[in-house]
């Protein structure tokens, strides 16, 4: 069986879950145990070279899902392969052929300069010569490393060590690289160079990469895929354009017309929602193309200036979420 | 598409390291190359490291500093000249010393553990117990083994022995072997630390998170643990019976004699039982909650 029979399943999970045994302290020498289910009956492919977006609100198993396809957690059940791996089985096979970056923690030596840390990197991935010459040379131009290259990373700032810590993390070029809130922290700065050097990666070297966010800025900036998970389920895999559908997001049309009129009404798949002098707001649904409404407006109202708002695609979700909870 | 695939395959298709006996020169050249780079990075700062090593030299001869002051008021103790006892307490004092050196940083993971840290150490291609051992090796520690071996040498000089060749051989295996059981108690105390901190650790993770549990010692416990129990069970089957042997003496608990050569294979059933026990450990492992 070649390589091409594995990329379309190269991520694959079927029904993964995972369950933490919690004891809280109930009073003295009592303990509560409970279970958490922080991860419940996940199930999706990731192809090979996709860039694909995990968001959810806090606590909702994204680092859980990501510690199980490294293998540093063994999931309660279900079944788990990347790139035909059993993550924690073969945790240390696997380890060769994964990038990781966790934005909360660093996987660099604390008390050592960049530099020291990837000579250290390339030894253990026994990565050679040539290849970790062109792969640092590149990681420190793009992600504009090479004044920090001598210092401790203990006294790199949080954008400092999160390039740092990509750049270390691609050094084997491996064929997937998770992120676990990679801009977490962020100034708007390093922002950019993570996302802009995150893209370079995944179109010029095919890598898979796997992202959980907060910052919804990143998965519209890279992500043509998203992937939403809420208590430990999957509640949406799609396209960008289908979360709104499927949040029921509205984009709102502003005109300005020549002198304060009524509400405009009678066009088709959109309402009114605000008028203001001149200026009013119509809301229609995401999923629909915008031409048919200015048209409609052009042709009844004096129009003066036009634009056209996408939805806020946290409201989106937040409206996903109440859904949910709401059925 | 299939241009991507094909350019990123080639990296990555190597040997891989498989069964046991690969597997540990796999882990010993990894621990070598995180070694060589704390000794390099030691070394930046020479004046600081030679102090560091005298210091831990000296500090560790107290110990037997004080068992020359003993000796300055009596001729013997329990029957065991001075030189006696300097063979007996080098010989334990260079075991512990070559363990500490190699394997003093395992009771570290308790605190990894803790925190969440060791995820870092389990997503490199290297076993964690190789990395957690190298972590921070300290070359200063070669201070207490060369104090250990100085007052062993010079032991088995001023001692009264009838020197044949088994006893020639006895000595390093002696030494080696009592190195093998520390080693196994340390790493089994290393191993320890992930139920110890489990079990500390539940009653928080979810309300506090990852930065939790700072309150808990278990460092210290399974620390104190560790040098009682190590001390006990070497000098009693793998330092005392030997050398007992080789100065000569009965042996007080009547063993049979052949008791006397077992220290190599208590050695390796430790160690290999204090493999089982990290490896269980390892598997329990959770990670925190951010
Ligand atoms: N090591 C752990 N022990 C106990 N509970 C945990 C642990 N790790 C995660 N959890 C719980 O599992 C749930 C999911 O956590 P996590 O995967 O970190 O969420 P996210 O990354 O989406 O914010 C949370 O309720 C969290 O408290
Ligand atoms: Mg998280």
């Amino acid at each position: 069986m070649g390589v091409g029979d594995r990329d379309e399943g190269f991520i694959e999970l079927d029904g993964v879950e995972k369950v933490f045994d919690v004891r809280r302290k109930a009073g003295f020498l009592r303990r509560e145990r409970h279970q958490v289910r922080a991860v419940d009956g996940i199930g999706f492919t990731v192809p090979r070279g996709e860039m694909v977006g995990y968001i959810g609100p806090n606590g909702a198993g994204k680092s859980t899902t990501i510690k199980m396809l490294t293998g540093i957690l063994v999931p309660s059940g279900g079944r788990l392969r990347v790139a035909g791996i059993d993550p924690s089985r073969e945790r240390t096979r696997l380890a060769r052929r994964i990038g990781v970056v966790f934005g909360q923690r660093t996987t660099l030596w604390w008390d050592l300069p960049l530099r020291d840390s990837y000579g250290l990197v390339r030894r253990m991935y026994r990565i050679p010569d040539a290849r970790y010459r062109a792969n640092l040379e590149r990681c420190v131009d793009l992600l504009d490393l090479g004044a920090l290259l001598d210092v401790p990373v203990r006294q790199l700032s949080l954008g400092q060590r999160m390039r740092g810590d990509i750049a270390a993390a691609l050094l084997h070029d491996p064929e997937v690289l998770y992120l676990d809130e990679p801009t977490i922290g962020l100034d708007v700065v390093s922002k950019a160079k993570v996302r802009e050097f995150l893209r370079e990666v995944n179109a010029e070297r095919g890598t898979t990469v796997l992202l959980t966010t907060h910052d919804l800025t990143d998965i519209e900036q890279l992500c043509k895929r998203v992937m939403v998970i809420d208590h430990g389920r999957l509640v949406y895999d799609g396209g960008l354009d289908g979360l709104h559908a499927a949040g029921e997001s509205e984009r709102t049309l502003v005109v300005d017309l020549e002198r304060e009129l009524p509400p405009i009404e009678g066009v088709a798949g959109a309402r009114t929602v605000k008028v203001e002098g001149p200026r009013q707001w119509l809301a229609f649904a995401a999923g629909q193309s915008a031409a048919p409404i200015v048209a409609a407006v052009a042709e009844r109202y004096p129009l003066v200036d036009l634009s056209v708002r996408e939805p806020d695609i946290e409201a989106v979700i937040a409206k996903m979420y109440a859904q949910r909870s709401g059925m | 598409m299939v241009e991507v695939s094909v350019r990123n395959t080639d990296g990555p298709a190597r040997e891989e390291a498989e069964g046991p006996g690969p597997r540990l020169l796999h882990g010993l050249r990894a621990y070598g190359l995180i070694v060589a780079m704390w000794v390099r990075s030691t070394m930046a700062y020479r004046t600081s490291f030679v102090l560091m090593a005298v210091g831990n030299f000296l500090t560790s001869g107290l110990d037997f500093v004080a068992i020359l002051l003993m000796f300055s008021h009596i001729d013997a103790l329990g029957g065991f000249s001075l030189p006696e006892v300097a063979l007996l307490y080098g010989a334990t004092s260079t075991s512990f010393g070559l363990v500490d050196l190699f394997l003093g940083n395992a009771e570290r993971v308790g605190r990894r553990v803790r925190d969440g840290t060791l995820d870092s150490l389990l997503v490199r291609p290297v076993p964690v117990l190789a990395q957690i051992a190298a972590d921070r090796f300290a070359l200063r520690r070669l201070g207490r083994v060369v104090q250990g071996l100085v007052v062993l040498v010079w032991g088995l000089a001023r001692a009264d022995i009838a020197w044949t060749p088994v006893d020639v051989v006895l000595v390093p295996v002696m030494v080696v072997s009592g190195a093998g059981i520390f080693a196994g108690v340390f790493v089994a105390g290393a191993a320890f630390q992930f139920w110890a901190c489990d079990a500390s650790q539940a009653q928080n993770s979810f309300t506090y998170g990852g930065t939790t549990l700072l309150q808990y010692p278990p460092t210290v416990f399974s620390r104190e643990l560790v040098r009682g129990v190590t001390f006990v069970v070497p000098l009693a089957f793998v330092n005392w019976l030997p050398a007992l042997r080789i100065l000569g003496r009965e042996d007080p608990l009547g063993l049979p004699g052949w008791v006397d050569f077992c220290g190599p294979a208590v050695a390796a059933g430790v160690i290999a039982l204090s493999g089982l026990a990290w490896r269980a450990g390892l598997r329990s492992y959770r990670s925190t909650g951010s």
